[in-house]
């Protein structure tokens, strides 16, 4: 087995249109929760979202471009080509016939859905444009990356609700282990934050209409958020031999299923995964000193999450930190494990923790550090980051300092 | 603006071109319209003049509309018109 590096990291979310801007928010525990504003956002209960503000494709694509990379798309390749230019990765011959390109997203192009039922529905249109198909289908974005930087090994897309990315980015980081391909770029998107896809959610009634206050007694719900998060994972000794900047170390995941129910958490799905993570790393439980929580602001998630870190860590989970930063960027639905693989990264390379904002009372079901309010100075080896979707499908990845 | 006229306008859109670049001899290839430029013309040229232009991209040779250049084009869109208003 191989060891696998992370050698580039890129962003756009609601904290930041880079990597270096939304950990700057992120050390300042800066929100970037606030009013949404798109068309008939005022036929919505819910009408706060981590929304990516100033990005304009117009300037950044072509017109051909644009007429074809829905939103998600457009924030995949904005945050790809920040992560590969970092790697100073160039593909070309066997180095690109054998890497890939693994994104999570859970809903693909959901604005161009919503668009164009908007048309043919609302407004009676019976034409509709010719890329609707391939500009909404959910490996488009992982297709134009592949296209953009001449990946042509294994490449595809994976869709598990809210773990999207973790198994994305776990399913990367296999095939690089395993010496399938020396270099894979992964992580996830998405753009859900158009009027169906708010709507969508509203229906669940699990929404916050306020904030989004993870572990805080007074928690009323989730908040969503869009944008991207990409990765370069490579081959240690490839890296290595490159000379490459290393920012952190894949040491191990775990996928589990509660094969309970469709949307309720299970402390025991949730708890396999970590300690899956973590046998699966070979580190013991009390070197992991932070853990990216899944951290929704839901009632169910946070005492369930505290509960399973509980189970698997006993005493040392007293000693760790867990943090949300959901309460800051929002939650990006299928690309919120790579936003939140970012924090992962800032807490085992420059040894800051990201806090959980928003926090006001302490909740007994939640009696665990979660670094409230203020960013924390603190080494840390090991981070976990963890993510637990709808559909009982949970996805654990343990990061190491390099 | 004629018929033919808007269809070179959308045609030389479509190509990045001036209008003054498109002659009626000009094929779609030669413009460097690719099989989804097509489509995308093809589009543009029924929401403009709100018809249905009988094009299968499966088989563009077989289908009853001819875009073998911009004059067969043209020709088909103003027949078209005609059976719209006729």
């Amino acid at each position: 087995m191989k060891r696998v590096v992370i050698t580039g990291a890129g962003t756009i979310n609601a904290l930041g249109h880079s990597v270096a801007e939304t950990l700057e928010a992120m050390r300042e525990g800066r929100c970037g929760i606030g009013e949404l504003d798109f068309r008939d956002v005022d036929r919505l209960a819910i009408k706060i979202g981590g929304q990516v503000r100033g990005f304009e494709a117009e300037g950044r694509f072509n017109r051909q471009q644009m007429a074809l990379y829905d939103r998600f798309t457009q924030f995949t390749l904005t945050a790809a080509r920040e992560a590969i230019g970092q790697s100073g990765l160039e593909f070309s011959g066997e180095l690109a016939a054998r890497s890939g390109v693994v994104l999570g997203t859970a809903g693909g192009g959901v604005s161009t859905w919503d668009d164009n039922y908007r048309l043919v529905y609302e407004e009676g249109k019976n034409r509709v444009h010719p890329f609707v198909v391939p500009k909404l289908m959910n490996n488009a974005a992982a297709s134009h990356v592949s296209m953009e930087w001449n990946l042509k090994g294994p490449s595809f897309t994976v869709a598990t609700a809210c773990a999207s990315s973790n198994h994305a980015m776990a399913q990367a980081f296999q095939m690089v282990r395993y010496g399938m391909s020396p270099v894979m770029i992964t992580g996830g998107s998405e753009s859900m934050l158009c009027f169906g896809g708010v709507k969508a959610w509203e229906g669940l009634r699990v929404m916050s209409k306020d904030a989004c206050r993870p572990f805080s007694a007074n928690r009323n719900g989730m908040v969503q958020g869009e944008g991207a998060g990409i990765f370069v994972f490579e081959e240690y000794e490839h890296a290595k031999a490159r000379g490459a900047d290393i920012l952190a170390e894949v040491a191990g995941f775990a996928m589990t299923s509660d094969a309970a129910d469709i949307v309720m958490p299970s402390k025991q799905g949730a708890a396999r995964a970590m300690a899956g993570a973590l046998a699966d790393a070979g580190v013991n439980r009390d070197e992991v000193g932070y853990i990216n929580a899944h951290g929704t602001g839901t009632a169910a998630n946070d005492k369930t999450e505290c509960a399973a870190v509980a189970d698997v860590f006993g005493p040392h989970a007293d000693n760790l930190m867990i943090s949300s930063t959901k309460s800051m960027h929002g939650h990006l639905i299928g690309g919120t494990g790579a936003v939140e693989l970012l924090a992962c990264i800032m807490a085992l390379r420059d040894g800051v923790i990201a806090p959980t904002i928003g926090y006001e009372e302490p909740d007994p079901e939640c009696a665990l550090d979660v670094v409230p309010n203020e960013a924390r100075e603190a080494k840390v080896n090991v981070a976990l980051s963890n993510a637990f979707a709808f559909g009982g499908m949970n996805a654990v990845l343990a990061l190491r300092k390099v | 603006m004629s018929i033919k006229d808007k269809v070179i306008e959308i045609i030389a859109e479509q190509a990045v071109l001036e209008p003054s670049d498109v002659t009626m001899e000009s094929t779609l290839e030669d413009l460097g319209i690719d099989s989804l430029g097509l489509v995308e013309s093809i589009f543009a040229i029924e929401e403009e003049f709100d018809i249905s232009i009988p094009f299968n991209a499966n088989e563009p040779q077989a289908s009853d509309f001819d875009i073998s250049n911009v004059a067969a084009i043209v020709e088909g869109i103003e027949k078209l018109m005609a059976e719209k208003t006729a």
